[in-house]
Protein backbone atom coordinates (compact mmCIF):
# COMPACT_ATOMS: atom_id res chain seq x y z
CA UNK A 1 0.00 0.00 0.00
CA UNK A 2 1.26 3.90 -0.58
CA UNK A 3 2.61 5.27 2.36
CA UNK A 4 0.52 8.70 3.55
CA UNK A 5 3.36 10.84 4.41
CA UNK A 6 6.51 11.03 3.03
CA UNK A 7 9.17 9.91 5.24
CA UNK A 8 12.64 11.66 6.48
CA UNK A 9 15.79 11.51 6.13
CA UNK A 10 16.08 12.03 9.88
CA UNK A 11 14.42 8.69 10.93
CA UNK A 12 16.38 5.81 12.15
CA UNK A 13 14.64 2.82 10.37
CA UNK A 14 14.26 -0.37 12.13
CA UNK A 15 11.02 -1.85 12.51
CA UNK A 16 9.33 0.78 9.33
CA UNK A 17 12.12 -0.30 6.82
CA UNK A 18 10.12 -2.26 4.53
CA UNK A 19 7.41 0.09 4.55
CA UNK A 20 8.22 1.77 1.35
CA UNK A 21 8.96 -1.53 -0.36
CA UNK A 22 6.68 -2.82 -3.00
CA UNK A 23 3.77 -5.41 -1.59
CA UNK A 24 5.83 -4.89 2.05
CA UNK A 25 2.80 -7.21 3.32
CA UNK A 26 3.32 -10.04 1.06
CA UNK A 27 6.00 -12.88 2.93
CA UNK A 28 8.06 -12.75 -0.52
CA UNK A 29 8.69 -9.33 0.35
CA UNK A 30 9.29 -9.92 3.81
CA UNK A 31 11.56 -12.98 3.35
CA UNK A 32 13.53 -11.16 0.76
CA UNK A 33 14.41 -8.41 3.45
CA UNK A 34 15.38 -10.38 6.80
CA UNK A 35 11.86 -11.90 7.22
CA UNK A 36 11.76 -15.08 9.35
CA UNK A 37 15.65 -14.67 10.00
CA UNK A 38 15.06 -13.94 13.52
CA UNK A 39 12.73 -16.44 13.70
CA UNK A 40 15.37 -19.06 12.69
CA UNK A 41 17.79 -18.09 15.25
CA UNK A 42 15.46 -17.62 17.76
CA UNK A 43 14.71 -21.74 17.32
CA UNK A 44 17.90 -22.84 18.14
CA UNK A 45 18.17 -20.57 21.29
CA UNK A 46 16.73 -21.79 24.99
CA UNK A 47 13.58 -19.52 25.95
CA UNK A 48 15.80 -18.30 28.75
CA UNK A 49 18.43 -16.77 25.85
CA UNK A 50 15.51 -14.89 24.44
CA UNK A 51 14.39 -13.11 27.31
CA UNK A 52 17.57 -12.08 28.30
CA UNK A 53 18.10 -11.06 24.70
CA UNK A 54 14.81 -8.90 25.06
CA UNK A 55 15.63 -7.80 29.00
CA UNK A 56 18.85 -6.46 27.21
CA UNK A 57 17.80 -4.10 24.37
CA UNK A 58 16.00 -2.13 27.10
CA UNK A 59 12.16 -2.34 25.25
CA UNK A 60 9.47 -0.66 26.89
CA UNK A 61 6.24 -1.69 26.25
CA UNK A 62 4.61 0.75 23.11
CA UNK A 63 1.33 0.70 24.14
CA UNK A 64 1.16 3.59 26.46
CA UNK A 65 2.50 2.64 30.00
CA UNK A 66 6.10 1.68 29.06
CA UNK A 67 6.88 -1.37 31.38
CA UNK A 68 9.82 -3.47 30.35
CA UNK A 69 9.16 -5.89 28.17
CA UNK A 70 12.12 -8.41 29.32
CA UNK A 71 10.87 -8.56 32.57
CA UNK A 72 6.89 -8.60 31.42
CA UNK A 73 7.66 -12.05 29.24
CA UNK A 74 9.95 -13.35 32.03
CA UNK A 75 6.70 -12.91 34.44
CA UNK A 76 4.46 -15.72 32.81
CA UNK A 77 5.44 -18.78 34.55
CA UNK A 78 7.14 -21.26 32.87
CA UNK A 79 5.87 -24.22 34.37
CA UNK A 80 1.81 -24.39 33.75
CA UNK A 81 -0.79 -26.68 33.41
CA UNK A 82 -3.51 -24.73 31.51
CA UNK A 83 -2.58 -23.87 27.73
CA UNK A 84 -0.28 -20.16 27.55
CA UNK A 85 -1.49 -17.56 25.06
CA UNK A 86 -0.08 -14.56 23.15
CA UNK A 87 -2.37 -11.89 22.74
CA UNK A 88 -1.22 -8.55 20.07
CA UNK A 89 -3.09 -5.34 21.83
CA UNK A 90 -4.33 -3.59 17.96
CA UNK A 91 -6.78 -1.94 19.94
CA UNK A 92 -5.04 0.80 18.58
CA UNK A 93 -7.54 4.23 20.23
CA UNK A 94 -5.69 6.40 22.09
CA UNK A 95 -6.32 9.86 20.25
CA UNK A 96 -3.42 10.73 18.85
CA UNK A 97 -2.07 7.43 17.99
CA UNK A 98 -1.97 6.11 14.53
CA UNK A 99 0.83 3.71 14.17
CA UNK A 100 0.14 0.50 15.28
CA UNK A 101 -2.26 0.95 12.03
CA UNK A 102 0.92 1.40 9.93
CA UNK A 103 2.39 -1.98 11.24
CA UNK A 104 -0.23 -4.14 10.34
CA UNK A 105 -0.21 -2.47 7.11
CA UNK A 106 3.04 -2.43 5.35
CA UNK A 107 4.50 -5.22 7.28
CA UNK A 108 2.50 -7.96 8.96
CA UNK A 109 4.94 -10.63 8.75
CA UNK A 110 6.84 -8.36 10.90
CA UNK A 111 4.37 -8.24 13.73
CA UNK A 112 3.53 -12.72 13.09
CA UNK A 113 7.42 -13.00 13.62
CA UNK A 114 7.06 -10.88 16.58
CA UNK A 115 4.50 -13.14 18.03
CA UNK A 116 6.10 -16.48 16.73
CA UNK A 117 9.69 -14.87 19.35
CA UNK A 118 6.95 -14.54 22.44
CA UNK A 119 5.61 -18.15 21.73
CA UNK A 120 9.05 -19.50 22.15
CA UNK A 121 10.19 -17.28 24.93
CA UNK A 122 7.03 -18.25 27.09
CA UNK A 123 5.58 -21.72 25.68
CA UNK A 124 2.21 -20.66 24.29
CA UNK A 125 0.55 -22.62 21.79
CA UNK A 126 -2.00 -19.99 20.57
CA UNK A 127 -2.58 -16.36 19.97
CA UNK A 128 -4.91 -13.95 18.78
CA UNK A 129 -4.46 -10.47 17.49
CA UNK A 130 -7.11 -8.52 18.76
CA UNK A 131 -7.85 -5.51 16.22
CA UNK A 132 -10.12 -2.30 16.93
CA UNK A 133 -13.27 -2.52 14.68
CA UNK A 134 -12.96 0.58 12.78
CA UNK A 135 -9.60 -1.08 11.02
CA UNK A 136 -11.74 -3.80 9.10
CA UNK A 137 -9.70 -3.76 6.25
CA UNK A 138 -6.41 -4.57 8.61
CA UNK A 139 -8.69 -7.76 9.38
CA UNK A 140 -8.00 -8.34 5.75
CA UNK A 141 -4.71 -7.91 5.34
CA UNK A 142 -3.47 -9.69 8.83
CA UNK A 143 -5.65 -12.65 7.83
CA UNK A 144 -3.94 -13.03 4.23
CA UNK A 145 -0.44 -12.40 5.95
CA UNK A 146 -1.47 -15.55 8.70
CA UNK A 147 -2.76 -17.46 5.79
CA UNK A 148 0.50 -17.09 3.88
CA UNK A 149 2.54 -17.92 6.79
CA UNK A 150 0.59 -20.83 7.16
CA UNK A 151 1.52 -21.94 3.66
CA UNK A 152 4.88 -21.12 4.34
CA UNK A 153 5.70 -23.62 7.25
CA UNK A 154 6.05 -20.08 9.73
CA UNK A 155 2.74 -21.07 11.60
CA UNK A 156 1.06 -24.32 12.33
CA UNK A 157 2.73 -27.73 13.55
CA UNK A 158 6.57 -28.31 13.60
CA UNK A 159 7.86 -25.06 12.52
CA UNK A 160 11.30 -24.99 11.03
CA UNK A 161 11.00 -28.82 11.17
CA UNK A 162 11.10 -28.71 15.05
CA UNK A 163 8.61 -29.34 17.41
CA UNK A 164 7.39 -25.78 17.64
CA UNK A 165 3.85 -25.41 16.92
CA UNK A 166 2.18 -22.13 16.95
CA UNK A 167 -1.69 -21.01 15.81
CA UNK A 168 -2.66 -17.26 15.35
CA UNK A 169 -6.26 -15.85 14.77
CA UNK A 170 -7.70 -12.39 14.05
CA UNK A 171 -10.07 -11.01 16.49
CA UNK A 172 -12.07 -8.30 15.73
CA UNK A 173 -13.01 -5.53 18.40
CA UNK A 174 -16.80 -3.94 17.90
CA UNK A 175 -15.65 -0.17 18.93
CA UNK A 176 -14.87 0.79 22.77
CA UNK A 177 -11.47 3.03 23.46
CA UNK A 178 -11.20 0.90 27.10
CA UNK A 179 -10.54 -2.30 25.25
CA UNK A 180 -7.10 -1.11 25.10
CA UNK A 181 -6.70 -1.58 28.16
CA UNK A 182 -5.24 -5.10 28.63
CA UNK A 183 -7.44 -6.80 30.98
CA UNK A 184 -10.84 -4.92 29.01
CA UNK A 185 -9.27 -6.65 26.37
CA UNK A 186 -9.49 -9.96 27.70
CA UNK A 187 -12.98 -9.69 28.47
CA UNK A 188 -13.56 -8.69 25.38
CA UNK A 189 -11.56 -11.21 23.78
CA UNK A 190 -13.79 -13.76 25.56
CA UNK A 191 -16.95 -12.69 24.41
CA UNK A 192 -18.15 -10.04 27.47
CA UNK A 193 -18.83 -6.59 28.00
CA UNK A 194 -15.07 -4.49 27.52
CA UNK A 195 -14.51 -3.80 31.35
CA UNK A 196 -11.74 -3.82 33.42
CA UNK A 197 -10.68 -6.90 35.73
CA UNK A 198 -9.36 -6.32 39.43
CA UNK A 199 -5.69 -7.24 39.28
CA UNK A 200 -3.48 -8.70 40.27
CA UNK A 201 -3.26 -11.32 38.93
CA UNK A 202 -1.82 -9.91 36.14
CA UNK A 203 -2.46 -11.46 32.84
CA UNK A 204 0.92 -13.18 32.70
CA UNK A 205 -0.37 -15.29 35.05
CA UNK A 206 -4.26 -15.18 34.28
CA UNK A 207 -4.91 -13.78 31.45
CA UNK A 208 -6.94 -14.77 28.23
CA UNK A 209 -9.29 -18.13 28.87
CA UNK A 210 -7.86 -17.63 32.67
CA UNK A 211 -4.38 -18.76 31.55
CA UNK A 212 -1.17 -17.53 31.19
CA UNK A 213 -0.72 -14.63 28.71
CA UNK A 214 1.56 -12.61 27.11
CA UNK A 215 -0.02 -9.41 25.99
CA UNK A 216 1.80 -6.66 24.32
CA UNK A 217 0.98 -4.12 21.74
CA UNK A 218 1.72 -4.14 17.93
CA UNK A 219 4.68 -2.12 18.19
CA UNK A 220 6.31 -3.96 20.91
CA UNK A 221 5.59 -7.39 19.60
CA UNK A 222 6.90 -5.80 15.78
CA UNK A 223 9.95 -4.45 17.55
CA UNK A 224 11.35 -7.98 18.73
CA UNK A 225 12.48 -9.57 15.71
CA UNK A 226 14.80 -6.79 15.13
CA UNK A 227 15.93 -7.13 19.05
CA UNK A 228 16.95 -11.10 18.00
CA UNK A 229 18.86 -9.88 14.24
CA UNK A 230 20.83 -7.59 15.35
CA UNK A 231 21.26 -8.40 18.76
CA UNK A 232 19.92 -6.55 22.33
CA UNK A 233 22.63 -4.70 22.98
CA UNK A 234 22.67 -3.40 19.83
CA UNK A 235 18.80 -2.62 19.80
CA UNK A 236 19.67 -0.96 23.19
CA UNK A 237 22.33 1.38 21.92
CA UNK A 238 20.08 3.19 19.42
CA UNK A 239 18.56 4.92 22.27
CA UNK A 240 19.36 6.11 25.73
CA UNK A 241 19.92 4.11 28.90
CA UNK A 242 16.58 2.36 30.22
CA UNK A 243 15.17 3.44 27.44
CA UNK A 244 16.41 1.31 24.34
CA UNK A 245 16.12 1.53 20.33
CA UNK A 246 13.43 3.12 18.19
CA UNK A 247 10.32 4.03 18.25
CA UNK A 248 7.02 5.21 16.01
CA UNK A 249 6.21 8.37 16.87
CA UNK A 250 2.84 9.86 15.33
CA UNK A 251 3.12 13.46 15.20
CA UNK A 252 -0.19 15.79 14.75
CA UNK A 253 -1.96 19.10 14.74
CA UNK A 254 -0.99 21.89 13.89
CA UNK A 255 2.87 21.29 11.79
CA UNK A 256 3.88 21.60 8.37
CA UNK A 257 4.25 17.56 7.49
CA UNK A 258 2.18 15.79 9.91
CA UNK A 259 3.09 11.93 9.79
CA UNK A 260 4.20 8.82 11.68
CA UNK A 261 8.04 8.83 11.72
CA UNK A 262 10.51 6.38 13.47
CA UNK A 263 13.34 8.17 15.48
CA UNK A 264 15.10 6.63 18.50
CA UNK A 265 14.42 7.18 21.97
CA UNK A 266 15.89 10.59 23.32
CA UNK A 267 15.21 12.03 19.93
CA UNK A 268 14.92 15.63 20.79
CA UNK A 269 11.02 17.03 20.87
CA UNK A 270 11.92 20.29 19.58
CA UNK A 271 14.08 18.85 16.47
CA UNK A 272 11.51 16.45 15.97
CA UNK A 273 9.16 19.47 15.47
CA UNK A 274 10.58 21.22 13.79
CA UNK A 275 13.23 19.06 11.47
CA UNK A 276 10.99 16.26 10.93
CA UNK A 277 7.73 17.63 11.14
CA UNK A 278 8.94 20.85 9.01
CA UNK A 279 7.86 23.20 12.31
CA UNK A 280 4.46 24.67 13.30
CA UNK A 281 2.09 25.48 10.42
CA UNK A 282 1.20 28.93 9.30
CA UNK A 283 4.34 30.59 10.18
CA UNK A 284 3.09 30.74 13.94
CA UNK A 285 4.74 30.29 17.10
CA UNK A 286 4.37 26.92 18.98
CA UNK A 287 2.14 27.28 22.16
CA UNK A 288 2.16 23.90 23.27
CA UNK A 289 2.45 20.04 22.62
CA UNK A 290 0.76 16.71 24.09
CA UNK A 291 3.43 14.36 23.87
CA UNK A 292 2.08 10.58 24.21
CA UNK A 293 -2.11 10.77 23.54
CA UNK A 294 -4.50 13.11 25.04
CA UNK A 295 -4.35 11.23 28.07
CA UNK A 296 -0.40 12.82 29.12
CA UNK A 297 -0.60 16.31 30.66
CA UNK A 298 0.57 18.82 27.37
CA UNK A 299 3.81 20.32 27.76
CA UNK A 300 3.76 24.40 27.43
CA UNK A 301 6.40 25.45 24.63
CA UNK A 302 8.87 26.38 27.08
CA UNK A 303 8.65 22.60 27.88
CA UNK A 304 9.26 20.87 24.96
CA UNK A 305 13.48 21.13 24.98
CA UNK A 306 13.72 17.80 26.08
CA UNK A 307 14.50 14.36 24.66
CA UNK A 308 11.69 12.28 23.83
CA UNK A 309 12.47 9.14 26.44
CA UNK A 310 10.56 7.76 28.54
CA UNK A 311 12.56 9.33 31.14
CA UNK A 312 12.81 12.70 30.48
CA UNK A 313 9.25 13.12 29.52
CA UNK A 314 8.40 12.04 33.00
CA UNK A 315 11.10 14.12 34.65
CA UNK A 316 8.86 17.21 33.08
CA UNK A 317 5.77 16.02 34.14
CA UNK A 318 4.43 13.69 31.35
CA UNK A 319 4.42 10.59 29.50
CA UNK A 320 5.83 9.14 26.19
CA UNK A 321 2.61 7.44 26.45
CA UNK A 322 1.94 5.57 23.11
CA UNK A 323 3.71 8.36 21.08
CA UNK A 324 0.98 10.52 20.03
CA UNK A 325 2.69 13.45 19.39
CA UNK A 326 0.01 16.53 19.23
CA UNK A 327 0.89 19.54 18.16
CA UNK A 328 -0.71 23.24 19.03
CA UNK A 329 0.03 26.79 17.75
CA UNK A 330 -0.49 30.13 19.59
CA UNK A 331 -4.30 30.21 18.21
CA UNK A 332 -5.75 27.10 20.21
CA UNK A 333 -8.07 27.49 22.55
CA UNK A 334 -7.15 25.44 25.51
CA UNK A 335 -10.84 25.73 27.26
CA UNK A 336 -11.90 23.72 24.10
CA UNK A 337 -9.29 21.16 23.72
CA UNK A 338 -10.17 20.57 27.80
CA UNK A 339 -13.56 20.02 26.74
CA UNK A 340 -13.25 17.73 24.01
CA UNK A 341 -10.49 15.87 25.48
CA UNK A 342 -13.36 15.10 28.98
CA UNK A 343 -16.19 14.83 26.11
CA UNK A 344 -13.93 11.56 25.00
CA UNK A 345 -13.07 10.06 28.17
CA UNK A 346 -16.75 10.68 29.54
CA UNK A 347 -17.82 9.15 26.24
CA UNK A 348 -15.46 5.96 26.16
CA UNK A 349 -15.72 5.32 30.33
CA UNK A 350 -17.16 1.61 30.54
CA UNK A 351 -19.25 2.76 33.37
CA UNK A 352 -17.62 -0.45 35.84
CA UNK A 353 -16.67 2.01 38.64
CA UNK A 354 -17.97 5.16 40.17
CA UNK A 355 -14.66 7.74 40.45
CA UNK A 356 -14.41 7.21 36.92
CA UNK A 357 -18.27 7.28 35.43
CA UNK A 358 -19.30 10.05 37.63
CA UNK A 359 -15.91 12.19 37.39
CA UNK A 360 -15.47 12.13 33.39
CA UNK A 361 -19.36 13.07 33.69
CA UNK A 362 -19.07 15.88 35.75
CA UNK A 363 -16.13 17.35 34.79
CA UNK A 364 -17.72 17.39 30.86
CA UNK A 365 -20.44 19.40 32.36
CA UNK A 366 -18.53 22.09 33.95
CA UNK A 367 -16.13 22.25 30.87
CA UNK A 368 -18.95 22.93 29.16
CA UNK A 369 -20.35 25.32 31.20
CA UNK A 370 -16.98 26.98 31.22
CA UNK A 371 -17.09 26.89 27.29
CA UNK A 372 -20.57 27.92 26.90
CA UNK A 373 -19.74 31.13 28.73
CA UNK A 374 -21.87 30.62 32.08
CA UNK A 375 -18.97 29.81 34.07
CA UNK A 376 -18.18 30.78 37.46
CA UNK A 377 -14.34 30.97 39.04
CA UNK A 378 -16.04 28.76 41.44
CA UNK A 379 -16.05 26.08 38.53
CA UNK A 380 -12.54 26.35 37.36
CA UNK A 381 -11.08 25.29 40.95
CA UNK A 382 -13.56 23.00 41.52
CA UNK A 383 -12.89 21.15 37.72
CA UNK A 384 -9.33 21.15 39.29
CA UNK A 385 -10.04 19.33 42.70
CA UNK A 386 -12.60 17.03 41.05
CA UNK A 387 -10.18 15.73 38.70
CA UNK A 388 -7.16 15.48 41.46
CA UNK A 389 -9.74 13.57 43.61
CA UNK A 390 -9.77 10.65 40.65
CA UNK A 391 -6.25 10.13 40.57
CA UNK A 392 -5.54 6.63 41.44
CA UNK A 393 -8.97 5.95 42.45
CA UNK A 394 -10.54 4.12 39.62
CA UNK A 395 -10.65 0.54 38.37
CA UNK A 396 -8.05 1.00 35.51
CA UNK A 397 -5.73 3.70 34.10
CA UNK A 398 -8.66 4.92 32.22
CA UNK A 399 -9.84 7.62 35.54
CA UNK A 400 -5.96 8.74 35.40
CA UNK A 401 -6.20 8.90 31.62
CA UNK A 402 -8.74 11.87 32.22
CA UNK A 403 -7.64 13.37 35.11
CA UNK A 404 -4.15 13.75 33.99
CA UNK A 405 -5.05 16.25 31.24
CA UNK A 406 -7.66 18.12 32.51
CA UNK A 407 -4.97 18.98 35.53
CA UNK A 408 -2.39 19.92 33.57
CA UNK A 409 -4.18 22.18 31.65
CA UNK A 410 -5.95 24.03 33.76
CA UNK A 411 -3.39 24.78 35.82
CA UNK A 412 -0.96 25.60 32.88
CA UNK A 413 -3.65 27.84 30.79
CA UNK A 414 -5.89 28.77 34.24
CA UNK A 415 -5.92 32.46 32.61
CA UNK A 416 -7.97 31.14 29.62
CA UNK A 417 -10.56 29.45 31.88
CA UNK A 418 -10.53 32.72 33.60
CA UNK A 419 -10.86 34.84 30.82
CA UNK A 420 -14.51 32.65 29.41
CA UNK A 421 -15.60 33.12 33.35
CA UNK A 422 -14.52 37.13 32.75
CA UNK A 423 -16.57 37.40 30.15
CA UNK A 424 -20.23 35.44 31.24
CA UNK A 425 -22.26 38.35 32.32
CA UNK A 426 -24.02 36.44 35.30
CA UNK A 427 -20.86 35.61 37.02
CA UNK A 428 -21.29 35.13 40.43
CA UNK A 429 -19.64 38.18 42.38
CA UNK A 430 -16.93 37.78 44.97
CA UNK A 431 -18.11 36.40 48.35
CA UNK A 432 -17.86 38.67 51.15
CA UNK A 433 -17.06 37.49 54.45
CA UNK A 434 -20.12 38.91 56.92
CA UNK A 435 -18.41 37.63 60.08
CA UNK B 1 -32.63 -17.46 10.90
CA UNK B 2 -31.03 -18.00 7.81
CA UNK B 3 -27.42 -16.38 6.53
CA UNK B 4 -25.29 -16.72 2.97
CA UNK B 5 -23.35 -19.72 2.81
CA UNK B 6 -20.06 -17.44 3.15
CA UNK B 7 -21.36 -16.06 6.33
CA UNK B 8 -22.09 -19.36 7.85
CA UNK B 9 -18.72 -20.65 6.38
CA UNK B 10 -16.90 -17.83 8.48
CA UNK B 11 -19.08 -17.99 11.69
CA UNK B 12 -17.82 -21.88 11.49
CA UNK B 13 -15.16 -20.84 11.08
CA UNK B 14 -14.63 -18.21 13.62
CA UNK B 15 -15.84 -21.27 16.43
CA UNK B 16 -12.55 -22.81 16.57
CA UNK B 17 -10.68 -20.07 16.58
CA UNK B 18 -11.16 -20.64 20.77
CA UNK B 19 -10.05 -22.96 23.21
CA UNK B 20 -12.56 -25.86 23.67
CA UNK B 21 -15.88 -25.12 25.79
CA UNK B 22 -14.53 -21.22 25.60
CA UNK B 23 -16.81 -20.75 22.07
CA UNK B 24 -18.37 -17.25 23.64
CA UNK B 25 -15.24 -15.44 22.52
CA UNK B 26 -16.54 -15.70 18.87
CA UNK B 27 -19.60 -13.32 20.15
CA UNK B 28 -18.23 -10.06 19.07
CA UNK B 29 -16.66 -10.98 16.07
CA UNK B 30 -19.90 -13.06 14.90
CA UNK B 31 -21.69 -9.93 15.60
CA UNK B 32 -19.87 -7.86 13.49
CA UNK B 33 -19.69 -9.70 10.26
CA UNK B 34 -23.14 -11.03 10.53
CA UNK B 35 -24.18 -6.84 11.08
CA UNK B 36 -23.21 -6.30 7.29
CA UNK B 37 -25.04 -8.72 6.04
CA UNK B 38 -27.92 -8.77 8.32
CA UNK B 39 -28.05 -4.55 8.37
CA UNK B 40 -28.11 -4.68 12.37
CA UNK B 41 -28.47 -6.35 15.13
CA UNK B 42 -32.25 -7.30 15.17
CA UNK B 43 -33.80 -9.20 17.68
CA UNK B 44 -33.93 -12.29 16.08
CA UNK B 45 -29.97 -12.02 14.85
CA UNK B 46 -29.08 -11.72 18.62
CA UNK B 47 -31.36 -15.02 19.54
CA UNK B 48 -29.50 -16.60 16.76
CA UNK B 49 -26.22 -15.98 17.87
CA UNK B 50 -27.21 -16.47 21.44
CA UNK B 51 -28.53 -20.21 20.64
CA UNK B 52 -25.19 -20.98 18.77
CA UNK B 53 -23.10 -20.35 21.16
CA UNK B 54 -25.22 -21.33 24.05
CA UNK B 55 -25.90 -18.10 25.80
CA UNK B 56 -29.35 -16.17 26.96
CA UNK B 57 -30.55 -13.96 24.43
CA UNK B 58 -29.56 -11.36 27.22
CA UNK B 59 -26.01 -11.96 27.40
CA UNK B 60 -25.78 -10.89 23.68
CA UNK B 61 -27.99 -8.01 24.48
CA UNK B 62 -25.72 -6.77 27.40
CA UNK B 63 -22.49 -7.11 25.30
CA UNK B 64 -24.26 -5.46 22.30
CA UNK B 65 -24.90 -2.39 23.85
CA UNK B 66 -21.46 -1.68 25.03
CA UNK B 67 -19.69 -1.63 22.01
CA UNK B 68 -20.36 1.45 20.05
CA UNK B 69 -20.15 0.14 16.13
CA UNK B 70 -23.03 -2.50 16.98
CA UNK B 71 -26.44 -0.65 15.94
CA UNK B 72 -29.50 -2.02 17.05
CA UNK B 73 -31.25 0.18 14.23
CA UNK B 74 -30.04 -0.09 10.34
CA UNK B 75 -27.47 2.92 9.77
CA UNK B 76 -27.68 3.82 6.22
CA UNK B 77 -26.25 2.22 3.35
CA UNK B 78 -23.78 4.32 3.33
CA UNK B 79 -22.43 5.28 7.03
CA UNK B 80 -20.28 8.36 7.14
CA UNK B 81 -18.30 9.15 10.12
CA UNK B 82 -16.74 12.06 10.76
CA UNK B 83 -13.88 12.50 13.72
CA UNK B 84 -13.84 15.13 15.95
CA UNK B 85 -11.32 14.33 18.47
CA UNK B 86 -8.53 16.80 19.17
CA UNK B 87 -6.27 15.76 16.30
CA UNK B 88 -8.37 16.21 14.05
CA UNK B 89 -10.43 19.18 15.63
CA UNK B 90 -6.97 20.74 15.38
CA UNK B 91 -7.08 20.86 11.67
CA UNK B 92 -10.90 21.63 10.98
CA UNK B 93 -12.81 18.49 11.93
CA UNK B 94 -15.77 20.04 13.88
CA UNK B 95 -16.59 22.25 11.01
CA UNK B 96 -16.45 19.22 8.48
CA UNK B 97 -18.97 17.83 11.08
CA UNK B 98 -21.10 20.45 10.88
CA UNK B 99 -20.77 20.55 7.03
CA UNK B 100 -21.78 17.10 6.71
CA UNK B 101 -24.84 17.80 9.24
CA UNK B 102 -26.42 20.71 7.41
CA UNK B 103 -25.43 19.21 3.75
CA UNK B 104 -27.09 15.44 4.73
CA UNK B 105 -29.70 17.53 6.76
CA UNK B 106 -28.52 14.77 9.38
CA UNK B 107 -27.96 14.86 12.95
CA UNK B 108 -25.68 12.23 15.25
CA UNK B 109 -26.79 8.71 14.29
CA UNK B 110 -29.45 9.81 12.13
CA UNK B 111 -30.40 8.13 9.15
CA UNK B 112 -31.63 9.76 5.98
CA UNK B 113 -35.49 8.98 5.10
CA UNK B 114 -34.76 6.63 2.26
CA UNK B 115 -32.35 4.82 4.43
CA UNK B 116 -29.16 5.50 2.16
CA UNK B 117 -27.18 7.70 4.21
CA UNK B 118 -26.45 7.80 7.98
CA UNK B 119 -24.16 10.06 9.97
CA UNK B 120 -22.14 9.91 13.30
CA UNK B 121 -19.43 12.17 15.03
CA UNK B 122 -17.07 9.29 15.89
CA UNK B 123 -14.07 9.54 18.50
CA UNK B 124 -10.66 9.26 17.34
CA UNK B 125 -9.97 6.17 14.31
CA UNK B 126 -6.75 5.93 14.25
CA UNK B 127 -5.79 8.82 11.50
CA UNK B 128 -4.60 11.77 13.84
CA UNK B 129 -1.26 12.26 11.65
CA UNK B 130 -3.11 12.62 8.21
CA UNK B 131 -6.15 14.57 9.92
CA UNK B 132 -9.30 15.34 9.38
CA UNK B 133 -10.03 12.16 8.64
CA UNK B 134 -13.82 10.63 7.42
CA UNK B 135 -14.84 7.15 7.10
CA UNK B 136 -17.76 6.06 4.86
CA UNK B 137 -18.12 2.36 6.54
CA UNK B 138 -14.91 1.23 6.73
CA UNK B 139 -13.15 3.58 4.24
CA UNK B 140 -10.95 5.89 5.13
CA UNK B 141 -10.48 9.33 3.52
CA UNK B 142 -7.69 11.42 5.13
CA UNK B 143 -6.84 15.09 5.09
CA UNK B 144 -10.29 15.75 3.92
CA UNK B 145 -11.38 19.24 2.73
CA UNK B 146 -13.97 21.03 2.54
CA UNK B 147 -14.41 20.42 -1.22
CA UNK B 148 -13.78 17.33 -0.88
CA UNK B 149 -16.35 16.45 1.87
CA UNK B 150 -18.48 17.54 -0.65
CA UNK B 151 -17.22 15.33 -3.26
CA UNK B 152 -17.51 12.12 -1.14
CA UNK B 153 -20.96 13.25 -0.18
CA UNK B 154 -22.20 13.98 -3.60
CA UNK B 155 -20.81 10.34 -4.45
CA UNK B 156 -23.05 8.10 -2.06
CA UNK B 157 -25.69 7.17 -4.32
CA UNK B 158 -27.88 4.09 -4.62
Amino acid sequence: MKLFNEPSPLETKIISFRFGLENSASIDTYLANDGYQALRKALAMTPDDIINEVKASNLRGRGGAGFPTGMKWSFVPRASEKPKYIVVNADESEPGTCKDRLLIQHDPHQLIEGCLLGALAVGAKKGWVYIRGEYNYLIHIMDKAIAEAYKHGYLGKNIGGTDFSFDLYTHTGAGAYECGEESALLESLEGKRGVPRIRPPFPAVSGAFQSPTLLNNVETFSSVPAILRMGGQAYADLGVPKSGGTRLVCMSGHVNKPGVYEVPLGFPMMKFINEVGGGVWKGRALKAVIPGGSSSPLLKSEECDIPMDYDSIAKAGSMLGSGGLMVMDETTDMVKVALRIMRFYQHESCGWCIPCREGTTWLKKMLQRVSDGHGQTRDIDLIGDLAQNMMGRTFCPLGDAAAMPTIAIVKKYRNEFEEYVARNPFAAPELVSIA
Amino acid sequence: MTFSPELEAKFADLITHYPEGRQRAALIPMLMFGQEEVGSITNEFMAEVARRLGLTPMQVDEVVGYYSMLHKKPMGKYHVQVCTNVACMLRGGAELYDQACHKLGLGHKEVSADGLVSLEEVECMGACSWAPAVQVNFDFHHEVTADQLDTILEGLKK
